[in-house]
């Protein structure tokens, strides 16, 4: 236990590019033994064993390329179990790139990523089933009613029969959108849709949720009640939430930790409160922000952005 | 049950719901074959220049212009999956924990509901144009069981080129380019026989021949199938397994 203690201050306060921690995850046998059926076998199978006691995400050396840009470039990181967790980050970070990764939608060009103690490349089925994910992008089915869209994820989520309608109506009426339950999603407003996706990532009550900035464009009193809702599904079911975000003070108001992208790095990570402690006595987490994700001229952060950027342009 | 077949259910069911929103859609898509056999049927029949046997030329290319339609429908798959991935659906349905094929297999029961509802469509036309139809129950049945393989063979041929293809333009490009010859490399609106060694090969292995030629014994009074119904269903049935197994590895590439 003191040694787990003393890792994880070492990771909290440590730079990102350290040393790998060993991740140790399910999956790798799970994998061996799915090739085995032909060509119908990986198509209907899911299996459930138990996961390892691991951290809820841990990535190792978690590296996305897209061509020649690096827009993930070896992340060491990991999530402890039922902690909030921000990922923040300029525009072009790689935030989103992190995220799609971990949620099995992109697989890792190097490096390892175990989500709920398996790994999301060799067992993505089990990930998939004990995550929750709101992309960025606005993205309910405008063709079908709020209430159809929550229903499609129950089932395919394998709510049970007897408990869906009482979740669907109930993460309607937290939501708010009882009165539009029945209205095709197309007539929503944009709010409306993030309040809704948020309702459907959450049906399920998964292990891990994942949150690519969650409040974007909704009013202050239902960001407000957002936040609410997600600290007493942290409090009450344990569930571990990684989010991106913009917003300083939704960072500092859900997080308990934070981690600042710059081009694709970890430029640092701690508790919020340390962090700004770190840059001066009265620092504001916008200054954080400021200070790692702009980092000083001539910065080696910095550099390898530019140089990237350049190259870009020219490949 | 099995949480596939679930899974399948819980898919095909949301693409019944958004059909039945638009029944003008669905409706729209009789025009075509209307104008298939209302036109070019009658006037061939008229010419007789092509040799069908005892079969009068309309009667001949009936089932052909049902496979067309069936084929014409499900074509449009794809590119509603593009556009669902553009829309961020597809990206929400991967991270679910329901299995590729059940996404895939969703897509293909809606894709028989189309078909079966152009057959509905073309047994009334054919009987207003007094084309001699079979209509015993097992006979019927048989054409919707044909129908409904079809269809599913053409809607996730039509996703697993949306994932390989990728961006709308390119899927409507390649769309035309592949569907009309599907359908004139076939025996849909004239036989085998009379059709020059190279393009018979061609239809021999288009799947859409196989379509037809059940079809063919089991809507018309007096049609023979040449391959016979259990090949035919057989052939159907091992290419829709085959592209489902491509699909649920391309389906991922679709969102990279
Ligand atoms: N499909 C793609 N193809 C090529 N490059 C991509 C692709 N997706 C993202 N990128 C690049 O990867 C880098 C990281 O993008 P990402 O979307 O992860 O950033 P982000 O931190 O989420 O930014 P934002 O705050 O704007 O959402 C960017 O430079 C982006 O241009
Ligand atoms: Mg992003």
């Amino acid at each position: 236990m003191p040694e787990a203690a003393e890792a994880s201050t070492r990771r909290r306060i440590r730079a990102a590019g350290g040393i790998a921690s060993g991740v140790d995850c399910v999956g790798v046998e799970l994998r061996q033994r799915r090739a085995l059926p032909g060509i119908l076998g990986p198509m209907f199978q899911r299996r459930k064993p138990e996961p390892g006691a691991t951290g809820a995400i841990e990535m190792t050396g978690l590296t996305l390329q897209f061509g020649t840009l690096v827009a993930v470039d070896h992340i060491d990181c990991q999530v402890p179990h039922g902690e909030i967790f921000g990922l923040l980050g300029a525009n072009g970070a790689g935030k989103t790139s992190t995220i799609k990764m971990l949620t099995t939608l992109l697989p890792p060009s190097a490096g390892r990523a175990c989500v709920a103690g398996y790994d999301v490349v060799a067992a993505p089925a089990e990930v998939r089933r004990r995550i929750g994910y709101v992309p960025q992008m606005l993205s309910a089915d405008g063709a079908l009613t709020g209430y159809e869209n929550l229903l499609l994820s129950a089932r395919l989520y394998g709510v049970g029969r007897a408990t869906r309608r009482r979740r669907i109506e109930d993460a309607l009426e937290f939501m708010g959108l009882t009165a539009f339950a029945h209205r095709l999603v197309k007539t929503y407003s944009g709010g409306m849709i993030r309040r809704l996706e948020l309702a459907q990532a959450t049906l399920h009550q998964p292990k891990v949720l994942f949150l690519d900035e969650p409040t974007i464009g909704l009013d202050p009193v239902a960001r407000r009640s957002v936040w609410e809702r997600l600290a007493d599904l942290n409090r009450e079911f344990g569930i571990t939430i990684l989010l991106t975000t913009h917003d300083m003070e939704e960072a500092e108001q859900l997080c308990r930790d934070i981690a600042i992208l710059h081009a694709g790095r970890i430029a640092v990570r701690g508790r919020p409160a340390e962090l700004k402690a770190s840059i001066a006595p009265t620092a504001t987490l916008d200054q954080v922000f400021a200070h790692y994700s702009a980092m000083s001229e001539g910065g080696r952060l910095r550099d390898t952005a530019q140089t990237r950027r350049t190259a870009r342009r020219l490949g | 049950m099995s949480a596939w077949v679930l899974d399948s259910f819980a898919i095909a069911d949301v693409e019944l719901r958004k059909l039945m929103r638009d029944p003008a859609e669905l409706v729209s898509r009789a025009v075509q074959p209307l104008l298939w056999l209302l036109v070019f049927g009658q006037v061939l029949a008229r010419v007789r220049a092509i040799d069908t046997g005892q079969l009068g030329y309309l009667a001949f290319m009936t089932p052909g212009i049902l496979a067309q339609s069936v084929l014409f429908s499900a074509i449009f798959y794809g590119i509603s999956v593009i556009w669902e991935r553009d829309l961020g659906i597809v990206q929400k349905l991967l991270v679910s924990p329901a299995s590729r094929a059940s996404l895939i297999i969703g897509k293909a029961i809606s894709a028989d509901f189309r078909g079966i509802v152009q057959a509905c469509v073309i047994y009334l036309i054919a009987l207003l144009l007094r084309v001699p139809v079979r209509l015993e129950p097992a006979a019927v049945l048989g054409v919707l069981v044909v129908v409904t393989l079809g269809s599913a063979v053409f809607a996730t041929f039509s996703l697993v080129i949306a994932c390989a293809v990728k961006t709308r333009e390119r899927f409507m490009g390649i769309g035309q380019v592949l569907t009309m010859p599907l359908f004139f490399a076939s025996n849909a609106i004239y036989p085998l026989q009379i059709m020059p060694p190279w393009l018979r090969v061609i239809a021999q292995v288009n799947p859409l021949t196989y379509v037809v030629d059940a079809l063919r014994q089991l809507m018309i009074q007096g049609g023979h199938s040449i391959y016979g119904l259990g090949w035919d269903c057989a052939v159907l049935t091992l290419v829709f397994l085959v592209l489902l197994g491509i699909g649920v590895r391309a389906y991922p590439h679709l969102v990279r």
